[in-house]
């Protein structure tokens, strides 16, 4: 930030700054992300194989925790949208004065530890939900409200609302049309990055999922550390990757669809 | 063509009301537009006139009165089962649809198949000439041209009233000039009712077949264009259309003194005889004559075509502007000595305020923003 903030007069020296700039920060993201593939790819003996990549699905409990995480994810994001979109909008164009008010509501989950929210949790829920892993999609709706909001937020800033909306309705389009059919493709890349955002949280998340003793794939990482922890690294590493190539993968759709529509 | 069918429904707006907090936006506005009329709400920003149109539209409900259309109050239908087209100020196309698919999106919200909705899109981009742009993005396209598919794209659906909310007004001069032509000859053709926000009096004067002047959320003056601009009812009416001229003169009962001469008045109430006032005059009710001698003086001269437009300095710090024929004004240049007299006309007066602006000209509601 600070080279791109230099008056123009200075600009010439802007380029090293942003080089030394970058580089730290590459630094900063590169160093555990290498010493983990190095530490997975090494064996107890210090010889260098892939076999706790190879391992990883064999292990035991590796496929429940990963399926488990993987269906909340699912659910989470399809329950934040649900709840959020239409909310984001509704502030929008109905309740502009209270936009203030949101963001600082939807802030709320970041500043209570998720700790605080699950003893509250548990104290209310029902029982039947209390055995079922998909109360944690519940929980993980809240803990992911921060994020959305503000993605979606952000995309409804970047166009008018109010006209594209009205437009749709004088043209016969019932508020729900309106919405999934004017509203949503124009607020794609903010959809998305709430999707990502969303995916990553619940792959990440330990906390709750330990707190509430389910078997997600980050708690099973956790776990198995006390057995292989080379596997369990392995694992971890993978789970990164593959956030980062889903999180690559829909910013490169972004842009080529942005490119075709024109709102890029 | 299909879209010669659509007609026009007749509209009536009753009593309506509209606060938002402590601003009156609409205070008891009524107006009968008949079918196929095509009417202009004019006024400064402020004055109720978009207010008015979104009531109309349903995008804003009013307090009080309603809105009838054909015979129906309206006033609880929800805008999408109003059969309104509209053309919005700012660009209003969506984004992620090319030209084609935002002329058909309302055909496609009434169900109709993709080869129909498709073929009367194309139809009517021909109507608006953009033939050859269907398949373009909106940012692909120029200002005016999305303002012409988006004015498509309203006429598509064949509606009962078509509502323009100042869509002009976005565009630079030459554009706005050439899709003033195009919405009234489009507009003729159809015989769709339509109503045309706009700020700009020029263009009301131009397209309308009659003109609304708003102010303060009331209608001061519904006429044609030549009655408003002849016989303004109110000082704010003559003075928002059309340029207009303040000089200062001395009231005498229903006349007026003013440059010399006595005339009557037609709006001689609230004055109390000797007061000073305002005289509203026209640049064309204004004449002078050369010769050396007079308490006048010339300041500038702007050569319009047949007429020019002379900035006179009247005795005192009032400036007016006179326009004459411009052979009649070519002798004349800068720094001249003149008479100015009016024309014997019935004239309208106003609050003496020429004392203080030490300026006796305004100008017209033309180009002031939103």
């Amino acid at each position: 930030m600070a080279a791109v903030a230099r008056p123009a007069h200075v600009r010439g020296g802007g380029g090293t700054w942003r080089l030394v700039l970058l580089a730290v920060v590459g630094i900063y993201f590169a160093v555990p992300f290498v010493s983990a593939l190095r530490y997975a790819l090494q064996s107890d003996t210090g010889s260098y194989t892939v076999s706790a990549f190879s391992g990883i699905a064999g292990q035991s409990g590796f496929g429940d925790a990963f399926g488990l995480s993987l269906r909340l994810a699912v659910l989470t994001t399809v329950l934040t949208l649900v709840l959020m979109v239409p909310t984001a909008v509704y502030v929008h164009l109905r309740a502009p004065g209270l936009r203030r008010l949101f963001d600082g509501v939807t802030l709320l989950p970041v500043v209570i530890p998720p700790v605080v929210l699950i003893i509250g949790v548990l104290d209310v829920a029902p029982p039947a939900l209390k055995a079922t892993p998909y109360l944690l999609a519940l929980e993980y709706v809240v803990l992911a409200m921060p994020f959305a909001y503000r993605s979606l937020d952000a995309g409804l800033r970047a166009i008018d609302v109010r006209t594209l909306f009205d437009a749709s309705r004088s043209l016969g389009g019932g508020p729900l049309q309106t919405l999934l059919q004017v509203l949503i493709p124009n607020l794609r890349s903010a959809v998305l990055s709430a999707t990502v955002l969303t995916v990553a949280l619940v792959l990440g998340e330990y906390t709750m999922a330990s707190l509430d003793q389910y078997q997600t794939f980050p708690v099973w990482i956790v776990n198995f550390d006390q057995d292989n922890s080379h596997v369990s690294v392995a694992a971890s590493f993978l789970a990164l990757a593959v956030t980062w190539i889903l999180l690559l993968g829909l910013t490169a759709f972004d842009t080529k669809g942005s490119a075709e529509a024109g709102v890029g | 063509m299909a879209t010669e069918t659509s007609g026009g429904a007749s509209v009536q707006l009753v009593e309506l009301h509209r606060r938002f907090g402590a601003t009156k936006a609409l205070d008891g506005l009524s107006l009968d537009i008949a079918s196929g009329e095509l009417v202009a709400l004019l006024g400064p920003s402020g004055c109720g006139k978009t207010t008015a149109l979104r009531v109309l539209a349903g995008f804003e409900r009013q307090d009080h009165g309603a809105v009838v259309v054909d015979g129906k109050d309206v006033t609880g239908v929800a805008p999408q089962k109003r059969d309104m087209g509209m053309v919005f100020q700012s660009y209003s196309l969506f984004p992620n649809l090319i030209a084609l698919d935002n002329v058909a999106f309302g055909l496609r919200m009434r169900g109709m198949g993709t080869r129909t909705r498709r073929q009367r899109a194309t139809e009517l981009m021909e109507m608006v000439g953009l033939a050859d742009r269907g398949g373009q993005y909106p940012h692909q396209l120029s200002g005016g041209q999305q303002q012409r598919v988006a004015l498509a794209r309203a006429l598509a659906i064949q509606p009962r009233v078509l509502l323009l909310d100042e869509p002009l007004s976005a565009l630079d001069a030459q554009v706005r000039l050439g899709l003033r032509e195009q919405i009234r000859l489009l507009q003729h053709r159809l015989g769709t009712t339509t109503v045309f926000v706009t700020h700009d009096q020029e263009e009301a004067l131009s397209m309308a077949d009659r003109v609304c002047v708003m102010r303060n959320g009331q209608i001061e003056q519904v006429a044609t264009p030549e009655h408003l601009y002849g016989q303004p009812e109110t000082a704010f009416v003559a003075e928002f259309v059309g340029t207009m001229n303040r000089v200062p003169g001395h009231i005498d009962g229903d006349t007026v003194q003013v440059l010399g001469r006595r005339l009557p008045v037609r709006n001689p109430d609230g004055h109390a005889r000797g007061s000073l006032v305002d005289v509203l005059l026209r640049p064309e009710n204004l004449t002078l004559q050369g010769g050396g001698s007079g308490s006048s003086r010339v300041l500038s001269k702007a050569f319009l075509g047949s007429v020019s437009r002379v900035v006179v300095q009247l005795a005192g710090e009032t400036t007016v502007k006179i326009d004459l024929a411009s052979e009649a004004a070519a002798g004349l240049s800068a720094g001249d000595q003149v008479d100015v007299s009016a024309q014997d006309a019935e004239v309208m007066i106003a609050e003496a305020r020429s004392a203080e602006t030490g300026n006796g000209s305004t100008g017209a509601g033309a180009g002031g923003g939103r």
